[in-house]
């Protein structure tokens, strides 16, 4: 190959590497679309583009996106977790519990709740790493089980946590920042280090894209499922505990429907169910396109029942974009 | 008056971007007759029957059905003519009926609704006819292989085939199953039937068959009967062909074993397989598909378990329960298909070939780019694979570029012995001279080769010394004054 053409090929090869300009360049189409909508809100409703606002979205959207960037992970491994929602109870309730009946102090206590989550992800993880049981299956059956045990420790009435230290974990300021958008930028930076940088993360793609490749390079598929089940289920545990905090409760029928939430986020961030591609940056787009249309149709006074069909239409658009993409650049 | 043939298939010519594989081959098929189809893989056997069957269009040439003239355009064409071709990989739906499976497609129904009772009694009734011993109403998928093959046949019957094609039928049978095949072939002989046989199974076709035809690199080569010919004559005319070499081995003596294979088997197929590699060797692995070779590398990459025998790793036995294990002394594995199971294809080039030694720049978080690129890099000029640039996605590179970024990311981990599983399949002919010419520096830099390769000019030219197995076992080993292709083809035809 010719060095000076080698040369200047890899040198622009470099520049598209740059992180900034990677996530624009391959989540163009929703970034105009989250841009789009932006504008549209801001001509029709005075109120969108303030301070506050911006912050309500943040703030809402925050706790769906720590699912789903647990959820992202799992979906590149060409897995599914359905538990998350039953974890958003499970830990909420314990931590809760621990407070408000047990007496614990409130760091243990969170860290109870916390644990509780991600011992449901352990189940999960073992059970797939170790059967070819489908992970539809498995987190099926978790679902239920983890929604059952918060009943159970409840006895189906929520338990109310009079705290102000522990409404601040996810009720709390930092000045005018609310305190869950921290946790959102620390998880998603966490979350971008694991898949983009970490040995891990290039092992996640590897088993969701060819599991039989993954095998033959020696590495070890079991322990990237395992792994990926954990951190799911934990993101689930923090999302559960922020939610328990700004309801001053801990409520057994919490998340409800939240892995559908957390996946329509995913998918719409251009991950692929089958595994193997995907990326934090558009899952971040997804949350936020679905959060800035819920608040939006909020702000117009439209009917909460709408926006569970416009959520699901633009699902549908969005996939169906994304399958015309794929389409013309399989010629 | 001779009665005309059932089959005629005169000076068919069939080509492929890039490669003809059939020049003109003429085949013909009594009524009554079993007629086998001989040639190494790539003769064009499988193009040839594919024709036949309606699957391609032949460029050239003409078919002719008991003297008519006809045109096979369909799959539906060929089964009105008559034809059924019976795959080696068989095509039943597992969790229905055998009625249902024969009648696939063309369930017989009573007012819109399937009519299961008639199809149950029509499917008894033609198995009777066979004599098979089978209940119409048996789920397929608890049948054994051979009864499956009775349904295959049955099925093949009911569409009234004068003309029945059997592609490797005993592949997957025992030998009681074998016996009872050719009882049922006899049975179809008797009727009428022309059935085209196409097997590597000398023993077999001595057996089963009336005549015998000879392809070779899509060259029909010659019809002979059966009881005139022997094994030797028929493998003269399967592989008689002048060698153009490729490359020239530079053979590098060395009497040190690097790795040493005693007594292995994996239970199921696999038994007793020993033989040693010397350092800076190629030592080509000959066979038929399905002689164990591929399956052999993989208890010896970890990939696969094998439960006796042992292996020596530079005089020292060693453990190898995955493949991770084998890596880690120094033993890497490009296996046979790329596709399915080495290439990430959604993924960079750069991804795909470091993908095995992340350690050497990522730590925990901190990925060194600039080291990533160098060994992609370097391995992109090694190998010389053609891509824009190392963030090209593997998937969009031709079949020659893939294999040598697989081989590029075992050259990575800096292994002491490489397998290569059909390095060159699917890869056209000058990637192929680049990866002989690899292969060949490789060694003289101490890097010894196992080479798994069905093409016979491809192992005389590359192997120092060649091991031929067959049925699981190794049947014979050849140095380089030894090897021949006859030799090699006799020992890769005989039943262990």
């Amino acid at each position: 190959m010719d060095t000076v053409k080698a040369s200047g090929v890899r040198k622009r090869g470099a520049w598209l590497g740059n992180p900034f300009v990677a996530f624009f360049r391959d989540n163009l189409g929703i970034i105009i679309g989250l841009l789009a909508i932006c504008a549209i809100l801001t001509v029709m409703s005075p109120a969108f583009l303030t301070q506050n606002n911006i912050f309500n979205v943040l703030r809402q959207v925050s706790m769906n996106l720590y699912v789903a960037c647990g959820m992202t992970m799992v979906i590149i491994l060409g897995g599914i977790d359905l538990s998350v929602g039953s974890i958003i109870a499970l830990s909420g309730v314990i931590t809760g519990g621990l407070i408000s009946f047990s007496h614990f102090p409130l760091g243990p206590a969170v860290a109870c709740g916390l644990a509780a989550g991600v011992l449901i992800g352990v189940i999960n993880g073992a059970i797939i790493s170790q059967t070819t049981i489908p992970p539809f299956i498995v987190t099926l059956a978790t679902m239920n089980i983890a929604r059952g045990a918060a009943y159970v420790y409840t006895g189906g009435q929520p338990i109310r946590v009079m705290s102000d230290e522990f409404n601040f974990i996810g009720a709390g300021y930092v000045g005018s920042l609310p305190v869950p958008i921290i946790y959102l930028v620390v998880i998603v930076l966490v979350s971008l280090l694991i898949l983009n940088k970490a040995k891990m993360g290039r092992h996640i793609y590897a088993v969701g894209g060819n599991m039989t490749a993954a095998k033959f390079s020696g590495i070890k598929t079991k322990n990237v499922q395992f792994f990926v089940y954990v951190f799911s289920g934990l993101m689930a545990a923090i999302a559960g505990v922020v939610l328990a905090s700004r309801m001053f409760s801990g409520q057994p029928t919490a998340g409800q429907g939240a892995e559908m939430d957390a996946i329509a986020a995913v998918v719409l961030g251009g991950t692929s169910m089958s595994g193997g591609v995907g990326k934090i940056g558009g899952t971040v787009i997804g949350g936020l396109i679905i959060g800035v249309l819920s608040n939006g149709l909020n702000l117009l006074g439209v009917n909460s029942f709408w926006q569970y069909i416009v959520k699901g239409v633009v699902i549908l658009i969005a996939v169906y974009v994304d399958f015309l993409k794929k389409n013309a650049s399989e010629k | 008056m001779e009665s005309p043939n059932l089959l005629e298939m005169r000076r068919i010519m069939k080509a492929f971007p890039g490669v003809v594989a059939l020049k003109g081959v003429n085949f013909e098929l009594r009524s009554g007759e079993v007629h086998a189809l001989l040639g190494e893989n790539g003769a064009g056997k499988s193009t040839l029957i594919k024709i036949l069957g309606g699957i391609y269009q032949p460029d050239d040439g003409e078919i002719l059905i008991e003297g008519k003239p006809v045109s096979i355009k369909s799959v539906l064409d060929a089964r009105a003519q008559g034809i059924s071709v019976i795959h080696q990989e068989l095509v039943l739906v597992p969790e229905m009926t055998v009625a249902e499976n024969i009648f696939l497609g063309r369930e017989m129904s009573r007012g819109g609704l399937v009519d299961g009772k008639s199809m149950i009694e029509e499917a008894d009734r033609l198995l009777g006819l066979l004599d098979i011993d089978i209940e119409a109403s048996a789920k397929v998928g608890a049948l054994t292989t051979a009864q499956q093959q009775m349904v295959e046949i049955t099925k093949a019957m009911s569409f009234n085939s004068r003309i029945l094609v059997m592609d490797e039928p005993t592949s997957s049978l025992s030998g009681k199953e074998v016996d009872a095949l050719f009882g049922n072939i006899a049975k179809l002989k008797a009727r009428g039937v022309g059935i085209i046989y196409i097997s590597h199974r000398m023993a077999e076709l001595e057996r089963v068959s009336d005549r015998v035809t000879v392809l070779r690199d899509g060259e029909y080569i010659g019809t002979v009967s059966t009881r005139e010919t022997d094994n030797d004559a028929l493998i003269a005319m399967m592989v008689g062909r002048k060698l153009t070499s490729y490359y020239t081995r530079t053979y590098r003596a060395s009497d040190e074993d690097v790795l040493e294979v005693r007594g292995l088997g994996d239970g199921r197929f696999l038994k007793d397989v020993s033989f040693h590699l010397r350092k800076g060797e190629i030592l080509g692995f000959a066979g038929l598909v399905g002689a164990g070779r591929s399956e052999l590398v993989k208890c010896i990459f970890g990939v696969d378990r094998f439960t006796s025998g042992e292996i020596r790793i530079e005089g020292e036995p060693v453990r190898i329960a995955s493949p991770s294990d084998a890596m880690s002394h120094g033993v890497a594995l490009v296996p046979e298909s790329r596709k399915a199971e080495a290439l990430f294809l959604k993924q960079s080039v750069k991804y795909n070939i470091s993908i095995k030694v992340l350690k050497q720049f990522i730590r925990s978080v901190f990925v060194d780019r600039k080291k990533e690129e160098a060994i992609a890099d370097r391995y992109i000029r090694d190998m010389s694979i053609k891509a824009p640039s190392s963030a090209q996605i593997v998937g969009n590179l031709s079949g020659g570029n893939q294999q040598k970024v697989v081989i590029g990311r075992w050259l990575a981990t800096q292994p002491k012995i490489l397998i290569l599983d059909e390095p060159t399949r699917g890869v056209d002919v000058g990637a192929k001279a680049e990866i002989y010419a690899i292969m060949n520096k490789l060694t003289e830099t101490g890097v010894s080769i196992i080479m798994i390769s069905s093409e016979l000019p491809e192992i005389l030219n590359m192997s120092d010394r060649v091991m031929v197995m067959a049925g699981g076992t190794i049947t014979g080993a050849l140095d380089r004054t030894e090897m021949t292709q006859e030799r090699i083809m006799q020992l890769a035809t005989r039943r262990a």
